[in-house]
């Protein structure tokens, strides 16, 4: 497809050379042409997508239009949606139809913008590959016999294949900026507690964080202005003033420090992506950066740690499906007890159960110190050592995974091989910063390569900025599949 | 430190998941691969470090005592797997 940035789409829709209709019916008609075989999407309803898309035109026409309304947009299947399935990629809400809408959701109708579906995902964010999901495994658009990432992986394979402008993410430990390095698009994480949790089914509550994804940084910038704002329904939203993440759009990179954390370019790194980060770093030396090695040391205990507060904090999050206010329920039982233990057994798969019982150990009577209590403390440590490294630099920049997209079915087995894919993301999670993720080159197979930045606590406006003056300087971000064109 | 199949069925019953003989063993050997990666944050000297439960130092917010919420039993009970007279239906506990 041609440019579908949305400030273009929007200057469109403002000029009125195109209607959000026939918008969103472009949209349609990819997404009947291709998801069948990416399986991108879970659900799609054209009739309620072009009912909300003629109320943009509506809006439009009155003249009350904002920067975004009529631009349509895909969301995962995490956030509930008022009158639309919300499964979470799982058996255990495959009937589930939620009652009110998520704040990201709320926020996205308040600016007019039409949702064209809900997108696949692993089941309950858990997982780096979209393999886990009940509704089928995700195809990457790059080649459609490798997985897109995980676990936003619906929306990251819908985006590169153009069968949206724009998707809403996920990013518990690297949800958003896994899969965008996967597939060739920009993901974004943002600060911990910007974007309210309201109707985003819980995953790790203290690590979840919903975020943009889209081809480039500037289109992120502009959906982050949709999505963040205070939210009296999610106690851990923050009350600041509004931001305008677009304002460092256009500035100069002059004197900008980047930390290159020594940590993130050590063992286990595919030689190609290592090479495509290092051209990443001449190309924003050029542009007037300056480099610093940094050290996170403690960030190789991030894996370990995460898989103790990540399961922990799901089995307790987890428990309130038990088949009794919706969802499913197992239609044979003995007993209350019984009814709990069936339909939690029938409804939940492998993965799933694994981290619920991983949490429930940990958080069991004589091991709570051992695991939770630890796992804690070195949370603590690795937060500690970004706050020491933003003292000499302004962004850290690293690969956003070890490797490019792999095949499907190849770690399926093997878990820990699995959860390694997010060595360089989970840091940032549990530090609660920013990251965000931005093509930055090709493996010898094709495949996307992608460059890691985090940033300071809300950075967000500056860290667009880099990526947007990287995108200004090369094309990475608007190469598109050659098969899907 | 190994978890046996009975450890397994023990947490699984924790977390009310009925798991068969067959499932434990089978997960057993997956979780014990996982706490073995778990086990290398133990060396790791924690004293006087406080634990971080939380990315930002918040502090919960107090809301005025007044009724905000509307009463949407109904659509809430809609999507309910067994209701009847405004009550969510579930196997007798009490005799």
């Amino acid at each position: 497809m041609s440019d579908t940035s949305l400030s273009t789409l929007a200057a469109q829709l403002a000029a009125k050379q195109v209607s959000s209709r026939e918008l969103a019916q472009t949209y349609l008609d990819r997404i009947a042409a291709l998801n069948p075989s990416i399986n991108a999407f879970i659900t799609v309803d054209p009739e309620k997508t072009l009912l909300e898309a003629a109320a943009a035109d509506a809006l439009i026409a009155a003249g009350q239009a904002g920067p975004l309304t009529g631009v349509p947009i895909a969301h995962k299947d995490i956030f509930c949606t008022d009158g639309w399935l919300t499964t979470c990629g799982s058996k255990m809400l495959h009937n589930f139809v939620a009652p009110y809408d998520a704040h990201v959701i709320q926020r996205f109708k308040a600016a007019g913008m039409p949702s064209l579906g809900k997108t696949n995902m692993d089941e309950f964010a858990m997982g780096s590959s979209n393999e886990t999901s009940y509704y089928g495994a995700v195809k990457n658009p790059w080649d459609t016999a490798r997985v897109p990432g995980g676990s936003s992986g619906g929306a990251a394979a819908c985006v590169a294949a153009r069968m949206a402008p724009a998707a809403t993410g996920t990013d518990t430990g690297g949800s958003i900026r896994q899969p965008a390095a996967f597939t060739g698009i920009t993901g974004l994480k943002p600060t911990y507690g910007l974007v309210s949790r309201y109707g985003m089914i819980a995953f790790a509550s203290s690590l979840d964080q919903a975020g943009p994804m889209a081809p480039s940084a500037e289109d992120c910038a502009l959906l982050l202005n949709v999505m963040t704002g205070f939210d009296p329904n999610d106690s851990t939203s923050l009350e600041r003033d509004k931001e305008d993440y677009t304002r460092d759009l256009g500035k100069p990179l002059t004197g900008l420090r980047v930390g290159l954390p020594r940590e993130f370019f050590a063992e286990g790194l595919n030689n190609e992506v290592a090479a495509a980060v290092d051209a990443a770093v001449e190309e924003l030396k050029k542009l007037g950066a300056t480099t610093v090695e940094i050290s996170l040391a403690n960030s190789k205990l991030a894996i370990p740690v995460y898989y103790v507060l990540a399961p922990a904090e799901a089995s307790s999050n987890l428990s309130r499906f038990d088949g009794v206010r919706y969802g499913y329920r197992a239609p044979d039982y003995a007993s209350l007890d019984d009814m709990y233990c069936k339909t939690r057994a029938q409804g939940f798969g492998a993965e799933v159960k694994r981290r619920i019982l991983i949490g429930a150990y940990v958080l069991s009577h004589g091991y709570y110190d051992a695991y939770y209590l630890q796992a804690q403390k070195i949370r603590r440590l690795i937060a500690d050592d970004f706050n020491e490294a933003f003292k000499v630099c302004d962004v850290i920049l690293g690969p956003t995974a070890p490797g490019t997209a792999f095949k499907l079915g190849e770690k399926s087995d093997d878990p820990v091989e699995m959860y390694l894919n997010d060595l360089y993301t989970i840091p940032a999670n549990l530090a609660g910063l920013p990251g965000m993720s931005l093509p930055c080159g090709f493996d010898s197979q094709g495949l996307p390569i992608g460059l890691q930045l985090v940033g300071n606590y809300f950075s967000e406006a500056k860290m667009l900025n880099v990526a947007h003056q990287y995108q200004r300087a090369t094309d990475w971000h608007t190469r598109q599949p050659e098969a899907l064109q | 430190m190994s978890l046996s199949p009975d450890d397994v069925k023990r947490i699984a019953r924790l977390a009310r998941i009925e798991t068969s003989d067959a499932e434990a063993q089978a997960t057993q050997a997956q979780l014990n691969t996982i706490f073995d990666l778990i086990a290398t944050m133990q060396a790791v000297d924690t004293r006087g470090i406080a634990p971080m439960a939380h990315a930002q130092e918040v502090f919960q917010r107090l809301r005025d005592d007044a009724v905000t919420e509307t009463d949407r039993h109904a659509a809430f009970q809609a999507i309910a797997p067994a209701v009847e007279n405004g009550l969510y239906l579930v196997p007798k506990v009490i005799e």
